[in-house]
């Protein structure tokens, strides 16, 4: 008797759930992003916004009758990867991306969305060129770009450390050179004296030489352009060499536990800029909490502008009631979102407005937020 | 000013240098007995900067001295490397052997991308904190704007590894089996020689050189990953063919010139052709020397 009961209710529960599939197929959102590789501690948090929001809007009853479908693809941050991992979401029938993570790659898979006429919203891809070329109208994004960071490090590095004399070091890559550059040009134009800028190879076996230039140069701060491994081997030298008073500045990075984890007390004093601290945000506070909740841990780097990204995504196809992509990206332009980085909109180009940056600096082994900041408009 | 300058820029390529033609021996030495140019020879280095961070993980909860972790470490990275390098020949170049030169050349890449991809897959991608082992000598202390201790320690290490290859090569038995064997194979086995005992023994002496190579970078940068040995390995190569692939002196001649070039270069001029002028060097050697620096000047090859 009683397991003609279970029988019966399996059943039943069997034929719901096939009701359901028949009756709407789920809406795909494509998230891309570093899941392996050096950098997957800068994608994996992101892929677990995603799926806390998918899960929230699929909990009442998801969008237009249909639930969220997470479609995770693995392009470890590199360009080549990501095309194709571009392709294959395509192929997967997704509606929108929420990704990709680094710029590099989301440069190489730009072209490919925009060819299929595809919404993508990256939580932390800072290439300014990516909004403002121009070229591409259907990608947005929920962070600063890197002309807003190198403002505020350029203007936090003349007005608060009053720096006269400044080295720039990048890793040749578009995202650190980028950086870089940037910053130079506008410390030049207010007249800080540039030492040298130049680049060095990530995989070299050691970087005494420039390290020595830079002991030799005594400038008042260095910008390093790149990703937290070859920032933590730098500073590591730095240190061992007797570099002292450089003040190190980096972009956001260098913001990241895995960078402190490696250099240990090297990175002590070290600066970057990141998103604001908004954990006072009751929604910010919402989505910490429902992360530890899901998966046990403290989220990590960028996941509260991954969940911006998906909470303005889904938020713009509900508000649109539709998958297609010209609507999506209307109501992306036109909806103010309360989200855990702030209440965002988009711009025309793309960029967030309402995000804050600030500057951190790496004190008795933690990121704390200086006084540092500014809003984007 | 500038002349403490200069040394600093030369004791840091030396340093650099140095770990170059640690790596470099392995090849030339490979490549004097059998004519093969070894590209797994850069994973083995990797390999063995891996097996010292094991090694010293599990030493860092005995409360070990750190040198004496270090010791430890390095050995246990030679053992396993030696083995790593006895294995590799026998299963990916032996059976080789008779083939035309391309088929083991295509079989060194294929072991090399297994053996980056093994470790990436058992092991992690990710970068990996190696502990700070080195010691600080306070002897140093004055002559630590030239050099830091581990520059110290890296260019002693070297050179003494060096002085004891040139040692074994030249006075030992064993080092004359393989001279022999370097010098005409056919020959040495007619008058009684083992050739495929010499090779495999050149296949171990590489890699535990390579893994000393490993060991002493990994607690210099202080972080290992499984792609290090790819940029290592291709300038250490780049070393041996500048010092004249087969020859021993010319490994280590090339590594310090590679070395010092990269040092001079980001120094005098930028970083941003650090990689250019080094490769660029090699091309002009290359043309006036086609056999490298001191490739003809010795008949002796190994």
């Amino acid at each position: 008797m009683k397991k003609g009961t279970a029988l019966l209710a399996s059943l039943a529960l069997a034929a719901l759930v096939a009701g359901n599939a028949l009756a709407a197929e789920p809406i795909k959102i494509g998230v891309p992003g570093a899941h392996s590789g050096d950098l997957a501690s800068y994608g994996l948090p992101s892929l677990n916004a995603a799926k806390i929001v998918a899960a929230e809007y699929n909990a009442k009853g998801g969008i237009m009758g249909r639930q969220i479908e997470i479609v995770a693809m693995d392009d470890q941050c590199k360009p080549e990867l990501a095309s194709n991992v571009a392709t294959k979401l395509l192929s997967d029938k997704v509606v929108a991306v929420m990704g990709h993570i680094c710029s590099g790659a989301t440069k190489a898979s730009l072209p490919i969305y925009n060819e299929a006429k595809i919404v993508s919203v990256s939580p932390s891809a800072t290439t300014p060129g990516l909004t403002k070329s121009g070229e591409n109208p259907y990608f947005f994004r929920t962070i600063a770009n890197d002309d807003d960071q190198a403002t505020l490090t350029a203007n936090f590095a003349l007005n608060s450390l009053k720096v006269k004399r400044v080295a720039y070091i990048h890793d040749n890559g578009e995202y650190g050179k980028g950086f870089v550059e940037n910053n130079r040009l506008q410390l030049e134009k207010a007249g800080v004296k540039t030492v040298f800028s130049e680049a060095i190879n990530p995989d070299a076996v050691d970087f005494s030489a420039v390290v020595r230039k830079l002991r030799r140069e005594k400038p008042d701060a260095v910008f390093f352009g790149g990703y937290q491994p070859t920032a933590s081997k730098l500073v590591q030298q730095m240190k061992r060499d007797r570099v002292k008073d450089i003040a190190v500045i980096g972009p956001d990075g260098l913001k990241d536990e895995a960078f402190i984890k490696m250099a240990g007390a090297d990175a002590e004093g070290v600066y970057t800029s990141y998103p604001s601290d908004t954990s006072n945000l009751p929604a910010y506070t919402k989505a910490v909490e429902a992360h530890v909740k899901t998966f046990g841990t403290q989220p990590g780097s960028f996941f509260p502008n991954a969940f911006a990204a998906t909470q303005a995504l889904l938020n713009a196809i509900d508000k649109a009631q539709s998958t297609d992509s010209a609507k999506i990206a209307a109501a992306l332009r036109k909806e103010v979102v309360e989200t855990p980085v702030g209440s965002i909109s988009f711009g025309a180009k793309g960029d967030a407005a309402g995000v804050g940056l600030s500057i951190y600096q790496i004190r008795n082994g933690k990121y704390v937020e200086t006084d540092y900041k500014m809003t984007l408009k | 000013m500038d002349f403490q300058y200069f040394l600093e820029l030369f004791f840091g390529g030396l340093t650099r240098g140095s770990i170059y033609a640690l790596i470099a021996l392995g090849y030339t030495l490979v490549y004097g007995i059998i004519e093969l140019i070894n590209f797994a020879h850069g994973e083995v280095y990797m390999i063995g900067a891996f097996t010292a961070l094991i090694v010293a993980g599990l030493l860092g909860f005995t409360g070990f001295p750190a040198a004496g972790i270090l010791v430890v470490a390095a050995l246990a990275a030679v053992i396993w490397c030696a083995a790593y390098g006895y294995t590799l020949e026998k299963v990916a170049y032996k059976p080789l052997r008779g083939a035309p030169r391309l088929s083991p050349l295509i079989s060194a890449i294929g072991m090399s991308i297994f053996l980056q991809n093994y470790v990436l897959l058992s092991q992690t991608s990710d970068f990996v904190p190696f502990p700070r082992l080195l010691p600080e000598f306070d002897f140093l202390e004055y002559i630590g704007y030239i050099m830091g201790p581990s520059d110290f320690l890296i260019l002693v290490t070297s050179t003494c590894t060096m002085v004891a290859l040139t040692c074994f090569i030249r006075y030992t038995k064993m080092g004359k089996a393989m001279r022999a064997t370097a010098q005409n194979r056919k020959m040495a086995m007619l008058l009684g020689i083992d050739a495929d005992r010499i090779i495999s023994l050149t296949f171990i002496v590489g890699s535990a050189l390579a893994a000393i190579g490993g060991v002493l970078i990994a607690s210099h940068m202080g972080q290992v990953n499984f792609n290090i040995g790819f940029l290592a390995g291709m300038k250490a190569f780049t070393a041996a063919v500048l010092g004249g692939i087969g020859s021993l002196p010319g490994a280590m001649l090339g590594g310090m010139v590679l070395g010092l070039c990269e040092s001079f270069t980001t120094g005098y001029i930028s970083g941003n052709y650090e990689d250019v002028l080094a490769f660029g060097i090699l091309i002009v050697i290359l043309i006036f020397r086609p056999d490298g620096i001191l490739g003809k000047a010795k008949v002796q090859k190994v």
